[in-house]
């Protein structure tokens, strides 16, 4: 797998709106200074569970084509954020967001925003794998439906393409009338992120997509991950700090549902400011 | 664990103990179930011809079979059906997605459960009062509905228990691709408790089959071939009522044959509905 852990990458730049999208990023220029926007901006965000204050001033700012790691314990919050940037908390009751979470400048918090929209353009990897009950090729041909009419033959190209993405086809190409229940825990992972990209999002949130799987298959969803910034902006939530090393360039500690420090990831894991960042990257608690 | 430990045998022989009071008490079941069926079998087999199938019930003397009886039972339930399978699946449906933490749910639930062990013979005078005490008489519509009515909240308890074991994960999943609510229920929720969903139904018609009470005020009963579901109708049920207490043989006799079909089909859709769900948890 690939270890991105560059020096050369961007340090952190105020979050500004002003730089111009790079259409069709098709230069595989990886990790060349190219000064990377902000996609996703956090400001000042509260989070509550009922009464319960789950996120304190949390801010913070996804760079676009770049991998951002959620990191702290159990409990800290980085699951309760990934799932405002994406409004999941909108289907319970009793949970709400305070403070400003923007996408491309548009307000993500507002009260009538589309959210079926929204998720088109911000998707989600889970914990555990969540192939819907239908064939491999419905799994991923549903969400296209969703959006586009296709004609038959676009949409197989179309499922070919994400599963090709996810780095599934050679192993499912055969079976894609097959149940998507059948396959195994890491083929049923890269099953949920091919349809994720299927519907062509800018972001992708995975919420710990590798904690149920085998060291194997926890390899090849990092390699994934690693090719899928080229093209999109990632969050992911880890557990292992080693993981945040590998496929991150970003870093956000998170404890007790504030942001303790957000830099470069080379820079939290090797020379923190904080002393609770770290203790927990040294393994001293957490 | 070490097989010297003091606790061990005396453990075993509570083991074993609780294991034969376990046997002796499904065979106790087993035992009344096997009567019966054994007697339903024994006085019912011999009564089955074609006639049973080809002729009305008849009056004493004349050979006769049970078409009309038959015929209305099947008229009733898919009436009744059509009425409570999808009120039963939408309110379900309501109770487990849309109102989920609604304070609706909680009294909707309540009147539910009431309704799930009212008295049969309290809803079939119940709709007497309704639907046939207004019009004048008797009708099969009247007893389709109080079918429905001991069907419906069947249905909506087993759909809503079946849309709670789709795990929320899968509701998130489906969501995060920004599929709206109705879809994610139809396609998705729908689709991985589909086997629990046809269970329901399926026990719900094993229900509507073998009740009588409902149809005494409601059906009525009707010696006549008739399709006419605004006029009295004859069902199975109702025809084992009334001929096991007449004093004519050949009538008891086809009263067993009567109770045989009904508990043979009732099996049948039990067993059905038992194989449904047990491949549907397979593949889960």
């Amino acid at each position: 797998m690939t270890v991105v852990l560059s020096t050369s990458e961007p340090r952190m730049i105020p979050p500004t709106q002003t730089s111009v999208t790079p259409v069709a990023d098709t230069s595989k220029a990886k990790g060349v200074a190219e000064k990377p926007r902000d996609k996703l901006v956090v400001r000042g965000l509260n989070f509550y569970y009922g009464e319960t204050r789950a996120l304190k001033d949390v801010t913070l700012s996804l760079r676009e084509k770049k991998v951002t790691a959620f990191i702290g314990p159990s409990g800290c919050g980085k699951s309760t954020l990934l799932r405002v940037l994406n409004r999941m908390y909108d289907l319970y009751p009793n949970q709400r967001a305070e403070g400003e979470v923007r996408l491309d400048g548009e307000d993500l918090l507002a009260r009538d925003l589309d959210l079926n929209l929204l998720r088109a353009r911000v998707g989600m990897v889970f914990q555990k794998p969540t192939p819907f009950p239908m064939s491999i090729y419905d799994n991923i041909a549903f969400g296209i439906r969703l959006y586009e009419k296709l004609p038959k033959a676009e949409l197989d190209a179309r499922v070919e393409a994400a599963l090709k993405r996810a780095a599934l086809w050679t192993e499912v190409k055969d079976k894609l009338a097959a149940s998507g229940l059948g396959l195994s825990g890491g083929q049923q992972q890269r099953l949920c992120i091919a349809r994720s990209v299927a519907i062509s999002p800018e972001v992708i949130l995975f919420d710990e997509p590798c904690s149920a799987l085998d060291p194997i298959s926890t390899a090849k969803i990092e390699e994934l991950i690693d090719e899928l910034a080229e093209d999109y902006t990632i969050a992911i939530v880890t557990h292992s700090m080693q993981q945040a090393a590998r496929v991150s360039q970003y870093t956000a500690f998170m404890y007790l549902g504030e942001m303790i420090e957000f830099d470069d990831t080379n820079k939290v894991f090797t020379a923190p400011r904080d002393k609770r960042t770290q203790d927990y990257v040294t393994g001293r608690f957490g | 664990m070490n097989p010297l430990n003091p606790l061990y045998p005396g453990r075993r022989r509570r083991n074993v103990a609780w294991t034969v009071l376990a046997y002796l008490a499904t065979a106790f079941g087993l035992l009344w179930l096997a009567l019966i069926l054994g007697a339903l079998i024994w006085n019912g087999i011999g009564g089955l011809s074609i006639d049973v199938f080809t002729k009305m019930t008849a009056p004493p003397g004349v050979v006769g079979g049970l078409l009309n009886s038959i015929l209305g039972s099947l008229m009733m339930t898919i009436l009744g059906l059509v009425v409570a399978a999808p009120l039963g699946i939408l309110a379900g449906t309501y109770l487990a997605e849309y109102g989920r933490y609604a304070k609706l749910s909680h009294v909707v639930r309540f009147i539910n459960d009431i309704l799930l062990s009212a008295p049969s013979i309290v809803v079939g005078l119940f709709v007497y009062q309704f639907c046939v005490v207004p019009f004048g008489h008797f009708s099969a519509i009247a007893g389709a509905i109080s079918l429905a009515v001991i069907a419906t909240p069947i249905i909506v308890r087993t759909t809503e228990d079946m849309l709670n074991l789709v795990p929320n994960t899968l509701r998130e999943a489906a969501s995060a691709l920004g599929m709206p609510r109705s879809l994610v229920i139809r396609q998705v929720a729908y689709k991985a408790v589909r086997s629990g969903l046809i269970t329901g139904i399926l026990l719900a018609v094993a229900r509507m089959t073998g009740e009588t009470a409902p149809l005494i005020f409601t059906a009525l009963g009707n010696s006549l071939f008739t399709l006419d579901p605004t006029g009295p109708m004859s069902s199975l049920p109702l025809i084992i009522y009334e001929f096991a207490r007449s004093p004519y043989p050949e009538q008891q006799k086809l009263a067993w044959t009567g109770a045989l079909i009904v508990t043979a089909a009732v099996l049948t859709l039990s067993i059905l509905a038992r194989t449904l769900s047990a491949r549907g948890g397979n593949n889960k």
